[in-house]
């Protein structure tokens, strides 16, 4: 302070060196004598001094109580932060810090999602698509053009649109998540997926004998080379797997579906299961038995992905949250009530999709426990008929949607594509 | 002779199709693929305009613009970044560096036609 230390200020003003602490850090409220002294000391106008720390703290407060939602009696700050300044400090100090905490968890959670080969991917199909943009334009908007210019921008089309081809090839692969999983691995849920994958989400040894606990045999897949929290989550999948076979045999859904084609709820209604369990069991049969390759995603109530089964065409968020068009996550604010939608991935291809989805609660429904929820989409490609689908992405963040009222954050595809 | 546009770009289609049709409208074209000596060659040449790519090989374009913009030579140069990355805070981050505008892939010729000339009358 004005080069004077804080022992000499404390000494003129005639208090301890550890009291002039607490003031000066607004844990204390000085006025009369004492502010006279200090800022005799200071050289400073007393009512200088005073105004500027019991404005900061008191701009802390009303910035705590704004961040809060405003419940606080904000026309009492000023009686507040003098009758309690101390604790008004205090409290100004934790909402400072609470914000600070808040942006560091914002940041890393951005770096987190923001997947570095996914970004790539799409730079080099932005920069590939500009350049046939740019080159098809001279070539249709210029009248008169030399042969050598003609041919030379022909060839470079016919290059830049292999490289698009092969650029497209890989990341659709890549959100597939068919291929080379392995390499990008991140968190035990992804493992999982990896690992369910490679057996096609169809496991013959659980067919064969349901009654078997999956924890007795895991040991012998590869998934006893992962972390010890996929294995966790493989035993309750693979679990939950036998309960669903137990209950539907093989040979039953496929008599059923004979009978019924894909007609769900008559399925329900014929294997005698609701339609969440109905639709996890449809996922995990080979294409042989349903007649058709099966997609499928459940989640629980707060929309977070649990199984993700993907589809050719209908992929699934590897990061970050789904799109929330998605009629799995219309189900969970009805419960119970079933929907079925068509649907087409926007900039996927014009591949419409039959959906259906439902919502149910989880275990035993009483007073004293919150209750729980989850949802299963099951989807599968539908014909072209006249049914117009509705399109959707995958999530906001590679979706090429515009004016999407749902949207929560800005794509990473530019305006245009 | 017409004016000149440096073209830092280091995709050689890009390169060719904007060169193309900024030189049958009477512009001289120089183009430069590299980041790392970019910021050297505007001051050895002094173009009327510069187009810069934001992911060059060597440096960004973002770093290019910064040294740009610190140099009183090169202070109110005309310059157009482009990017394939459109997001909001790309744009902030171009406009904070001082780009005099700010292009997001794919582009249309029009659009860097009209931009060009328009920078150009500006300076």
């Amino acid at each position: 302070m004005l080069g004077i230390k804080q022992a000499e200020l404390a000494h003129q003003a005639e208090i301890s060196p550890s009291y002039l602490n607490l003031i000066e850090h607004n844990r204390r409220r000085i006025g009369g004598k004492l502010l006279s002294a200090i800022a005799g000391a200071l050289d400073v106008d007393p009512g200088a001094l005073a105004e500027g720390a019991e404005a900061a703290l008191i701009a802390g407060l009303r910035e705590a109580a704004s961040a809060e939602g405003g419940a606080a009696e904000l026309d009492r700050a000023e009686e507040f932060a003098g009758r309690f300044p101390g604790w008004a400090a205090l409290l100004s100090e934790h909402a400072r810090r609470v914000a600070s905490l808040e942006q560091t968890v914002e940041t890393l959670t951005d770096r987190l999602t923001h997947d570095p080969f996914l970004s790539d991917s799409l730079h080099d199909i932005l920069t590939t698509v500009t350049a046939i943009r740019s080159t098809a334009s001279i070539l249709v908007e210029t009248r008169e053009i030399e042969a050598e210019w003609r041919d030379r921008f022909l060839r470079n089309i016919n290059e830049d649109s292999q490289r698009l081809t092969g650029a497209s090839k890989a990341l659709v692969r890549y959100l597939d998540g068919v291929d080379d999983i392995d390499a990008s691995m991140t968190s035990p849920q992804e493992e999982l997926d990896a690992f369910l994958g490679r057996h096609g989400y169809h496991f013959e040894r659980i067919e064969n004998s349901p009654g078997d606990d999956p924890a007795s045999w895991i040991s012998e897949t590869e998934i006893a080379s992962g972390s010890s929290s996929a294995q966790t989550l493989a035993i309750g999948f693979l679990r939950q797997y036998a309960r669903d076979a137990a209950a539907m045999p093989m040979g039953q859904v496929e008599e059923a579906i004979k009978t019924f084609g894909l007609d769900m709820a008559a399925l329900a209604g014929a294997l005698r299961v609701e339609l969440v369990p109905l639709f996890r069991r449809l996922a995990m049969l080979p294409t042989e038995v349903v007649g058709t390759e099966i997609g499928l995603a459940t989640c629980d109530a707060s929309g977070t992905l649990l199984i993700r089964k993907p589809l050719g065409g209908f992929g699934l968020p590897r990061f970050g949250a789904a799109c929330p068009l998605w009629p799995l996550f219309q189900s969970l604010s009805r419960p119970m009530v079933p929907i079925r939608a068509r649907l087409v991935m926007a900039g996927r291809g014009d591949q419409p999709f039959e959906t259906y989805a439902v919502a149910r609660q989880v275990g035993t429904a009483d007073f004293a426990t919150v209750p729980r929820f989850e949802a299963a989409m099951l989807f599968h490609a539908a014909g072209r008929d006249k049914v117009t689908p509705q399109p959707v992405g995958i999530s906001c963040r590679i979706c090429p949607l515009t004016n999407c009222d749902a949207r929560r954050e800005p794509s990473i595809l530019s305006q245009g594509l | 002779m017409g004016k000149e546009v440096l073209l830092i770009e280091d995709e050689p289609n890009i390169i060719e199709a904007i060169s193309f049709i900024l030189s049958r409208d009477g512009w001289r074209v120089h183009s430069h693929a590299n980041g790392v000596d970019a910021a050297d060659v505007v001051r050895m040449r002094k173009p009327d305009v510069v187009i810069l790519d934001v992911m060059l090989p060597g440096r960004s374009g973002y770093d290019i613009l910064e040294e740009l913009r610190s140099d009183a030579a090169t202070r109110s140069l005309p310059v157009m970044l482009l990017t394939a990355r459109g997001q909001t805070k790309d744009r902030e981050m171009a406009e904070r560096l001082g780009a005099t505008r700010f292009m997001s892939k794919p582009f249309s010729n029009a659009e860097v036609l009209e931009t060009v000339r328009t920078l150009a009358a500006e300076a």
